[in-house]
């Protein structure tokens, strides 16, 4: 088996697994109990997305892809923050209506 | 020119990394609630997006596609941690517990007791 050859079948393998771990995440996005769970679950999806970018890099030797990986961790990371502020303003907000105490207590900012 | 040695570190790197970024997304769906889950995911899948990237970078053999690879890995080293933390602690303030599993809750006694007293109040 030659080096070539074993690269093509851990580019296939790679291509493989990735396309497992999105499917595992789908499903944890689906089924997530909480707000927070699914956001995590989309920012892991975009860590596995990058990865799966850098291998088609390598199966087609384009490898513009890599500022293309690097674009999307800068909109995964960007939408995780402003994902976490949401978070941070709903709960405030639902847990006001609901009338049930906060966990920082009123005077605590952000 | 690729080495053959080469060519077989590139797959061996893009096979490991593609099982951490499994082992994350395992982590996800079987531990039990989002700060376990957080512990599993950004961790295991930094490192996997990390290794894919140096595979790219190690199969290009180009000084600018290795700095850009290089530039990324430690740019999303620096990131997950932030993101990771920003969204723990927007979820413990806005009010989802830890489940029943966590043995310590150091958030918990820091509420307890507050570093800085309350003010005395002021005489009349």
């Amino acid at each position: 088996m030659s080096a070539a050859a074993f690269l093509d079948a851990a580019v296939g393998l790679s291509l493989a697994i990735l396309s497992v771990a999105f499917l595992l995440i789908i499903v944890r996005i689906v089924r997530g109990p909480t707000l927070p769970d699914r956001i995590l679950a989309l920012d892991t999806l975009v860590a596995v997305a990058i990865g799966f970018i850098a291998v088609i890099g390598v199966k087609t030797r384009y490898f513009l892809y890599v500022d293309i990986a690097i674009a999307l961790g800068l909109v995964g990371f960007l939408s995780t923050v402003a994902f976490a502020r949401f978070v941070l303003a709903r709960g405030r907000r639902a847990a006001e209506e609901a009338g049930v105490p906060r966990v920082g207590g009123a005077g605590r900012e952000r | 020119m690729l080495t053959p040695l080469l060519e077989v570190l590139v797959g061996v790197m893009l096979v490991v990394g593609a099982l951490f970024a499994l082992v994350a997304t395992i982590g996800i769906l079987r531990l039990d609630d989002v700060y376990m889950r957080m512990h599993a995911a950004s961790k295991a899948g930094t490192l996997g997006s990390g290794l894919a990237l140096i595979a790219i970078a190690l199969y290009s053999q180009e000084l600018d596609i290795v700095t850009r690879a290089v530039a990324g890995v430690v740019f999303f080293l620096l990131t997950a941690p932030v993101s990771a933390h920003l969204l723990a602690r927007a979820a413990y303030l806005a009010g989802y517990r830890p489940c029943a599993a966590t043995v310590v809750d150091a958030m918990a006694a820091a509420e307890a007791a507050p570093a800085v007293p309350p003010a005395a109040p002021p005489p009349a």
